[in-house]
């Protein structure tokens, strides 16, 4: 079944990245003073301080940097076990948690290519939020 | 300055109790208050500081001073989930190091079996600003950790029945521990054969759910002489929170890497001189980790050096967690590190259970890892010793 939805709040620091999620487009922020690629997003770079940042198009691509089968767990997520939470490594190197979708569990391995794919999600009040950035195995 | 022997832990106190559905959550600080200041020797008027977490109700340190009736001029409520209680220490030795206080009361406790508050949390986590790209995923604790051990083995080769060995060697000493919630000695079958919750991680690879608490007493050593039990002297500490790394993280290691070489300088020691040890065991692959970060294995080498029954008490090479851990014996409030800095102050008393009592015990060390290793944690090391 489809794994749960529920749309992430915006707020006037991170909304461009979910301004791009709204157009299926993963955008990143970037610092402008060292070009560090900035995750999660947020206006201050964690490498450098400078709170002047740049926000780019991403590829929507990466590798699987670790990934779990959760089969038990309370609440919401219990009728969508077992469902794959993890960690994708983006090419522009920044690692981000997520879950892998379309994917068959028996073969699923760490370093297996996956790219982007944005999934419907609902807000508090049932309206349609900013779809969620989720992950599937490229087509080779 | 160096805090080295000049600040005694004179009281610790464990709640003997796993299931408190007749106790309040502030009662039950204050059974474990108590009953650590009553194993020093001391009473509540004798207290000028206090310290308490994300456990602790209403204002936390504020609540608490005015429920216990405590007169104090130094409170801190630090907040570093389940290692909170190793900085508290460290924080409350670096005072009385400073001679800003003479006796502080550090306390844990919680009702996660009956519904007393939520368990571990803090209320700020809604409005983490990481909270929009962390809380969509299921990530549920022990899936976190799981991702920890999944790269651990991809890495360096790891295996299950490994991970497993560390529940066995808790499980080996709960089984003398009267309190423990899990007094039955499991093997490496058992273990792996109990339902996955999230690969690789096992029902058993995971801690226990308490209710129930801890408390320590930590004194100048003005006081600590005129005191008639025995005071345990605090060689070193040292804290380290681990990010995500500037959304690099490396989920093979953790805080301790930095903590611990803070902790060993300090008390001048090195880990091959460490008789016990109690390290933080949320899930096995917590116990696992750390060990490699504290220097008592080689990177990697974790999963041979506790297979080959490193941790088993007595005569082990490096005894852990002999009163069964977190994952047999107690992790209150989901939070571990009040006890392990109890079973370690046990071990250098020679009051361990005695199939378990480390011989000789002159200088041991207790790890707590607060937060999640799949994405920010807190590391604290403390090191204590028989004597000065
Ligand atoms: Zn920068």
């Amino acid at each position: 079944m489809n794994l749960p939805s529920n749309a992430a709040q915006p707020n006037l620091e991170n909304s461009p990245f979910f301004e791009g999620a709204l157009q299926e487009k993963l955008v990143l922020p970037k610092c402008k003073k060292c070009e560090f690629v900035i995750w999660f997003p947020r206006e201050i770079c964690p490498e450098c301080g400078s709170q002047n940042v740049d926000w780019f198009e991403a590829s929507g691509t990466g590798s699987i940097y670790s990934f779990t089968i959760t089969r038990r767990i309370p609440g919401s997520w219990s009728k969508a076990t077992p469902f794959v939470l993890a960690y994708v490594e983006l090419d522009e190197g920044p690692r981000v948690m997520t879950n892998i979708v379309d994917c068959d569990l028996t073969q699923i391995r760490i370093g297996d290519r996956v790219e982007k794919v944005f999934e419907e999600a609902v807000d508090r009040d049932g309206e349609n939020g900013p779809p969620l950035l989720r992950f599937r195995p490229t087509k080779s | 300055m160096s805090i080295r022997g000049k600040a005694f832990i004179a009281g610790a106190y464990e709640h003997p109790e796993r299931h408190l559905p007749n106790r309040t959550l502030p009662q039950i600080h204050a059974d474990v208050a108590i009953g650590a200041l009553e194993d020093a020797g001391l009473t509540t008027s004798d207290v000028d500081a206090y310290y308490s977490a994300g456990d602790a109700p209403g204002f936390g340190a504020l609540s608490m001073v005015d429920y216990l009736g405590l007169d104090c001029h130094y409170v801190n409520d630090t907040e570093t989930g389940g290692s909170s209680y190793l900085v508290h220490a460290q924080h409350a030795a670096t005072a009385i190091a400073a001679g800003h206080i003479d006796v502080a009361l550090i306390t844990l406790a919680g009702k996660p079996r009956t519904g007393g508050a939520s368990p571990g949390g803090s209320g700020r986590v809604g409005d983490a600003p990481e909270a929009p790209f962390e809380s969509q995923w299921g990530m549920s604790v022990p899936g976190g950790y799981a991702l920890a051990a999944q790269r651990h083995m991809h890495e360096f080769g790891t295996t299950s029945e490994q991970l497993a060995a560390i529940k066995v060697a808790a499980s080996s000493h709960a089984q003398h521990n009267p309190h423990a919630f899990l007094q039955d000695l499991v093997t490496v079958e058992e273990v792996l054969e109990s339902p996955m919750i999230s690969d690789p991680l096992h029902r058993l690879d995971c801690c226990v759910i308490t209710d129930g608490g801890g408390a320590m007493v930590i004194v100048s050593e003005a006081v600590a002489s005129n005191l008639s039990r025995h005071c345990i002297p605090v060689l070193g500490t040292g804290s380290y929170v681990k990010s995500t790394q500037s959304g690099r993280i490396d989920l093979t290691h953790t805080g301790a890497l930095r903590s611990g070489p803070i902790a060993f300088a300090e008390a001048e020691v090195s880990p091959a001189e460490i008789d016990y040890v109690s390290i933080y065991d949320s899930f096995t692959i917590t116990v696992l980790i750390t060990l490699e970060d504290l220097g008592f294995c080689e990177r990697g080498q974790a999963g041979r050096f506790v297979a080959d029954g490193a941790l088993l008490a007595p005569h082990g090479q490096l005894p852990f967690n002999t009163d069964g851990g977190g994952l047999c014996n107690n992790h209150p409030a989901n939070r571990g590190g009040m006890t392990k800095v109890i079973e370690a102050v046990r071990q250098l008393r020679f009051e361990a259970n005695p199939e378990v009592q480390v011989p000789d015990c002159e200088i041991a060390l207790a790890h707590g890892t607060g937060g999640s290793l799949a994405t920010r944690s807190a590391s604290s090391t403390m090191i204590l010793g028989r004597s000065l």
